[in-house]
């Protein structure tokens, strides 16, 4: 979802608004106030859906690193005694029609779409935060480029473009594809970092380092970023799903990963043919991935509640 | 306000004009349209290459920016945007293709914004509620869920369901039953169940982002000083939420709709290939394919036109609720 809602937020200044929330024990407690750290961490401990999406996330990158060494089959290999069947105790996830076993290729798919989502979010996160603190800082005519730049970018939906842009990648390795995802997410991040940074820009603490001669990145790598960390580390979390979410359908119309490589998006397409007839094809790798994003978002959303409670957004 | 929407107009104009080009340059640079015949055996002779890429004007020998010029000046002289590589008028393709999918985003989008916008209002006056938490937790299921895996399943589930009743209830391959004849309204009944399932989930995916945006407005909203003024004057609960909460958090909505718009673009360009509809996803997605520049750039020039409506359109309705920027 999009994190416009987020603009009012952020300030250098704890929140302490108590959130209405029944679950979340925010009476401030002891002679020594909460640093804002400490304040966001209690928040998060309280919250249900964190430790759910955490316990599930932490399990399935446990399960995608160490599952294909307990597992006796690999992601190439054929059994040619067992093809197209269903699941079984040999083949927990069934086998496709020319008997490689679907389970050991699901985990494949499984660790590339993680790492391409943990590399591609954070990276559009850092872009965003570069271009936006930049932007919101600079002022003037560089302020204009970048904000036009972002609109123009922002004109044709990132999916179309990648596709476009997807023969630049087509020999090259997944790294590229990842890189390319990672730059076309950032517009709508760095547009709150650049109206966070408008209001930062003239606080005192800003205008003390600007008059003492700091000079500009050191301004922004030491007073402006870590005063938008929040919004940042909340759009990190969530571009990892949008950024899976970008793999995998570029890969599955074909203009993503593409063979030997394996990942989720190539996984699904093979088994939508098979999508009615067999449907262990199709579910099993679909439900995989769905588990997979909904924990991660439902990480992102626990944190935005901890980092704003009195935001309304989602302050279940 | 007249002034001020032309102003915008004007504005995403130019912004789609040069992202158009932008897409134009882009996709010469990126696709080969020589190594199709290349790759043909027997190989056609050098000469007959260049004359073919020279007929659709997509030589890479010749200079980008030449090539775009002219393809700007015969889209504006002639109308036209060249012929595809399979020897068909861009344009043609583009009017007899671009009905099926507009039918699908307009209906898909439209239906969309109203459950969206309902469900989060509701959401937001019953918050906490379990209804509340079902619709949060079923949006970020949705939201976890890439839009094909979306129109699979609903096709999974609509054999199973055709399999439950014994007999075909819903047909959902292609946009019409091929060889149908009948009257007109035999027609249209056919065409309104094969766009069934890929408009449900199009409003899926729409509803679900909506939601969550108008549920966090509306909780905003609903704590406002003037809804407690409008009910300490005696508006009812009903007129005070519909006439001053709802109608304002409709305005920071207006601004959603057009950044949610590509999403539902591309979702539904997704969606037409699931269902094999034969529109412009499935236009777009071949040109690639089939490194056909004149068909990108004839595609990329539809969807900023769409995109300069839905902008355009967005600021209208801005305009329409925030008399703030009227005068």
């Amino acid at each position: 979802m999009s994190l416009l809602e987020e603009t009012n937020t952020a300030g250098g200044t704890p929140v302490v608004t108590p959130a209405p929330g029944p679950a979340v024990p925010d009476v401030i407690s002891g002679r020594t106030p909460l640093s804002r750290g400490r304040l966001i961490w209690r928040r998060l401990s309280g919250a249900s859906r964190f430790w759910v999406g955490a316990i599930a996330i932490a399990a399935i990158l446990l399960w995608a690193i160490l599952g294909p060494l307990l597992y006796p089959y690999n992601a190439t290999g054929r059994d040619p005694l067992n093809m197209g069947l269903g699941p079984t105790q040999l083949h927990w996830f069934g086998t496709n029609n020319i008997g490689q076993d679907l389970y050991a290729q699901t985990l494949v798919g499984l660790q590339k779409s993680i790492v391409i989502g943990l590399i591609a979010g954070p990276l559009g996160t850092l872009i965003a935060a570069v271009v936006g603190s930049v932007a919101g800082y600079m002022g003037g005519v560089v302020d204009r480029v970048l904000v036009w730049c972002i609109n123009l970018l922002l004109v044709l939906p990132s999916f179309i473009l990648l596709v476009i842009l997807s023969p630049l990648f087509r020999g090259l390795s997944w790294v590229f594809l990842t890189i390319f995802i990672a730059g076309f997410s950032w517009m709508i991040m760095a547009q709150v970092v650049r109206s966070q940074t408008r209001s930062l820009r003239d606080r005192d603490f800003v205008k003390a380092a600007r008059y003492m001669g700091v000079p500009i990145p050191t301004i922004l790598g030491r007073h402006i970023i870590p005063n938008v960390a929040s919004l940042l580390i909340i759009d990190a979390t969530l571009g990892v799903v949008a950024s899976i979410l970008a793999e995998t359908g570029l890969s599955y119309f074909g203009f993503g990963i593409r063979a030997p490589d394996v990942s989720l998006g190539t996984l699904l397409a093979e088994g939508t043919s098979a999508a009615v007839t067999r449907p262990w094809l199709f579910v099993f790798p679909a439900g995989v991935l769905i588990l997979t994003l909904f924990a991660v978002s439902l990480i992102g959303d626990a944190l935005r509640d901890a980092v704003d409670p009195t935001s309304g957004v989602n302050r279940d | 306000m007249a002034f001020y929407i032309f102003r915008r107009f004007v504005n995403y104009f130019i912004l789609s004009a040069i992202a158009t080009c932008l897409a134009y340059v882009v996709a010469s640079l990126a696709l080969d349209p020589a190594s199709k015949y290349y790759g043909r055996n027997p190989q056609p002779s050098r000469q007959t290459i260049t004359n073919i890429l020279n007929g659709l004007g997509v030589n890479p020998d010749v200079p980008v920016l030449e090539r775009l010029w002219n393809w700007i000046v015969n889209l504006v002289v002639h109308g036209s945007l060249g012929n595809t590589v399979g020897g068909t008028s861009v344009v043609d393709q583009i009017v007899s293709r671009s009905g099926v999918s507009l039918r699908l985003l307009l209906i898909g989008s439209v239906i969309g914004a109203v459950v969206g916008v309902t469900l989060g209002v509701w959401g937001a006056v019953r918050q906490y509620k379990f209804s509340d938490q079902v619709v949060t937790y079923g949006s970020y299921l949705i939201f976890a869920t890439p839009t094909f895996v979306i129109g699979v399943l609903l096709m999974i589930g609509a054999t199973a369901l055709n399999g439950a009743a014994g007999m075909q209830l819903i047909n959902f391959t292609g946009e019409y039953s091929a060889g149908l004849s009948g009257s007109w309204w035999d027609l249209t009944a056919d065409r309104a169940v094969h766009l069934l399932l890929p408009t449900l989930a199009l409003v899926l995916i729409g509803a679900a982002g909506y939601s969550r945006y108008q549920r966090s407005v509306m909780l905003d909203v609903l704590s406002a000083d003037y809804i407690r003024t409008a009910r300490a004057k005696g508006r009812s609960r009903n007129q005070a939420l519909v006439r001053h909460g709802v109608r304002v958090a409709l305005i920071p909505m207006s601004t959603f709709f057009a950044y949610s718009f590509g999403t539902l673009v591309s979702g539904s360009i997704m969606l037409e290939i699931v269902f094999s509809f034969h529109g412009m996803g499935e236009f777009t997605l071949n040109a690639i394919t089939q490194s056909d520049i004149n068909a990108v750039a004839g595609s990329t020039l539809f969807l900023a036109v769409l995109v300069l409506f839905s902008s355009t359109l967005s600021e209208v309705l801005y305009a329409a609720l925030d008399p703030r920027v009227r005068n």
